[in-house]
């Protein structure tokens, strides 16, 4: 019973120190944006640089009339946001912020992530089929085409990480960078590095692999009929989610809470946020692919690079002998 | 002329659509959907009804008109003094090329001569008004393609950045920012204020290094090719046909432009290259736009070294109440704006007012060739083409 209850009152904690940070990491976002864009970017709401903006951005939103269009299928339409926003909480349950800092550290932690982090697609095709409006259903076409195509790469590409720390538990994967991130081993670390971000950036349908958005021609994509308190769900899922990936690339790359000086749950949050800054910087500075152009990159060019890295790798921890700390 | 039916210069990706429709797959595969007039991407009022199969686009249907403000018929109730200012509501983007184009059917009907400091501040005018429309382009083309939550707002905005300076050197030479009622009837309205010409050279020279910044943002960017070159293939053939003018009639390998050709208010007398693209693609278009830039930037420049001194007008200036009296006659002037052949066709009978008025909006022409070169790409590349083409409603409805 009393574990139940510390179960619990831990969850309650993380899931608000998450919508915490991702709410904060919205307002980073529009002032690193505007920093590119030579803009000042939030100002206004609060002194200094407008800190109190998403708060005002979060209060607007739920005031705002809550619009459901007369033909959307009102069961999916009204579920989507849920169903969208729920995986990408589910998937900070296994991160470890630090030693013995998580809710659970599963010793498939990887595997629970990168299964339950494709469940999102689920609510991204309900809110499209569920708004029976035909920019929503393309986009929702385009977003189970897409991501289909790079949880391959994203996956082989995590697993690398996987077979040089010879452990699926993602507290295990980051005690083995101890000696040497991740990003810095020779040769391999880096390219799954690349990889992984790329099929970061496709998987969490960024720029320039946002087709699924793509407001110039779809609008807002699968998103367009949602206003109110469930435009703000979906946008909140979508930066957890991007905020829970990128956790998983400090993790998976950059050594986790590994760090001189400052404690550890402090190293995590900033390499999390430098991952999250690196997909953001990508955003602002590129023009967006064409859906096929995107498939191309993903089963002609991604795909056949992970699994020769991956083996490469195999052979490489075969050669050096079993997994483990290097 | 081609002898083809009514699609020349149709694409293998149009044949592809239409095997799958032959296959039996299409039918109720067919989906339609509708672009605008209120849409992210639309440059302003335009509708598409675009027939999908997929992502394919096989079908187009393009509706305009929802801007159409009777321009023509304004013009016949307008004086040839009043009108100048109206002319340039109907291009917003090159105000300064429509209102040069009416005075100059009026001038050439009534044979009001022009001094030779008004011609050559036209020529500064009118190529500035291009610097500053060719940013405009560029940034909501990148819009279009890029998003407006991505890396096509940040290029918009540095664009919009270096345009605002533009419209700065406007504001100080005749007050106003967008709408300028800088050209009259016998010469221009305004003369160069003090330090004018020093800061009009800074800001070109300014501009003229952000355009090498932009280009190594875009050309270097293996995404922004793969999503340009090739795409919105306009053939030299097509374009002869619909008659495209301008950037898309030069980025199809078409080396006509008025200034060389029919040279207007004393173009004849400045060096400049008029820069020719052959492969007709939106890449082409946007080398082509990219190469004017540079080529306006030269001729501001010799515009300004060589600025003969004199009156500005061969009529009394801006406070005058007199109306100008344009002999019975008709004539058809022509300038080359920002987006090709800007034309006005203007009939007097002898009056304060001309009897009858005709405007030729480039982007009306260019926008006809939409129809031809969408059908056979995919959703995105509609925008993309859309925004290479670059319309402006003002003109295309009138």
């Amino acid at each position: 019973m009393n574990d139940i209850v510390r179960a619990a009152v831990a969850a309650f904690v993380l899931l608000n120190a998450v919508i915490l940070v991702v709410t904060y990491l919205t307002w980073v976002e529009r002032k690193f944006a505007a920093r590119l864009q030579s803009r000042i970017g939030p100002y206004r709401v609060g002194r200094p640089h407008g800190w109190l903006q998403p708060i005002a951005d979060a209060l607007k939103l739920m005031i705002k009339e809550d619009v459901v269009p007369s033909v959307a299928d009102r069961p999916i339409y009204n579920l989507a946001p849920i169903v969208f926003l729920l995986p990408a909480f589910l998937i900070f349950a296994t991160i470890p912020f630090a030693p013995g800092l998580g809710l659970a550290d599963l010793n498939i932690g990887l595997l629970y992530f990168l299964a339950v982090s494709s469940l999102e697609i689920v609510g991204l095709f309900m809110g499209g089929w569920g708004s029976n409006n035909k920019y929503a259903l393309l986009s929702a076409m385009r977003g189970v085409n897409q991501i289909i195509s790079y949880e391959v790469p994203f996956i082989l590409a995590a697993l690398v990480p996987v077979l040089l720390a010879g452990s699926l538990r993602l507290s295990a994967i980051v005690e083995a960078q101890a000696g040497l991130w991740f990003i810095a081993y020779p040769v391999i670390g880096q390219l799954a590095f690349v990889a992984f971000t790329v099929a970061t950036l496709a998987s969490e349908n960024r720029i320039p692999f946002d087709i699924v958005e793509a407001e110039s021609e779809l609008v807002a994509g699968f998103r367009v009929e949602y206003s109110g308190m469930k435009f703000a769900l979906i946008q909140l899922a979508e930066y957890t989610h991007l905020f829970g990936v990128s956790c998983l690339g400090a993790i998976l790359f950059l050594g986790g809470w590994l760090g001189p000086v400052l404690p550890g749950p402090v190293w995590f949050l900033l390499k999390a946020v430098l991952m999250f800054l690196l997909v953001i910087w990508v955003r602002w500075s590129f023009v967006r692919i064409r859906v096929d152009q995107i498939l191309g990159i993903s089963w002609k060019v991604l795909l056949p690079f992970t699994l020769i890295l991956l083996m490469a790798t195999g052979l490489w921890v075969a050669l050096r002998g079993g997994g483990g700390v290097a | 002329m081609s002898s083809e039916g009514a699609m020349p210069g149709a694409r293998p990706g149009l044949a592809e659509a239409h095997k799958v429709i032959e296959l039996g797959y299409g039918g109720n595969e067919r989906f339609v959907m509708n672009m605008g007039p209120q849409h992210p991407s639309a440059h302003g009022v335009f509708r598409m009804i675009l027939t999908l199969e997929g992502e394919i686009i096989v079908g187009v249907d393009p509706i305009i008109g929802y801007l159409h403000r009777c321009h023509e018929k304004l013009g016949e109730a307008l004086t040839y003094v009043q009108y100048p200012t109206i002319a340039s509501k109907t291009d917003y983007v090159a105000a300064m090329t429509s209102e040069l184009t009416y005075v100059l059917a009026a001038e050439r009907i009534g044979q009001v001569e022009v001094p030779r400091r008004a011609q050559y501040l036209r020529v500064l005018v009118a190529e500035l008004q291009r610097v500053a429309s060719h940013l405009l382009w560029l940034g909501t083309w990148c819009l279009d393609m890029g998003g407006a939550l991505g890396g096509g707002a940040t290029v918009f905005l540095y664009c919009f950045r270096e345009r605002e300076m533009v419209l700065d050197l406007f504001e100080a030479l005749t007050g106003a920012r967008l709408l300028y009622g800088f050209h009259q009837v016998g010469g221009t309205r305004y003369d160069l204020p003090e330090g004018w010409t020093g800061a009009c050279r800074e800001t070109v020279d300014h501009i003229d290094r952000r355009i090498d910044e932009y280009e190594a943002l875009l050309e270097e960017n293996a995404i922004f090719k793969v999503r340009t070159q090739g795409v919105g293939v306009i053939s030299r053939e097509l374009a002869m046909d619909v008659g495209v003018a301008g950037p898309l009639l030069r980025g199809s390998g078409i080396a006509f432009d008025l200034r060389r050709h029919d040279p207007y208010s004393s173009y004849e007398e400045f060096d400049f290259r008029v820069p020719v693209e052959a492969a007709g693609d939106c890449y082409a278009r946007y080398r082509v736009r990219m190469q004017e830039f540079r080529e306006s930037i030269r001729i501001v420049h010799q515009v300004l070294e060589r600025l003969p001194a004199g009156p500005i007008s061969s009529r009394p200036g801006v406070k005058s109440v007199g109306q100008v009296k344009i002999p019975k006659g008709e004539t058809y002037s022509r300038v080359e704006g920002p987006r090709g052949e800007v034309g006005c066709y203007l009939v007097s009978d002898g009056g304060t007012k001309p009897y009858r008025m005709k405007w030729r909006g480039a982007s009306f022409s260019n926008l006809a060739v939409i129809g031809h070169i969408l059908p056979g790409h995919k959703v995105a590349d509609a925008v993309a083409i859309l925004g290479s083409v670059d319309p402006v409603f003002g003109e295309v409805d009138r």
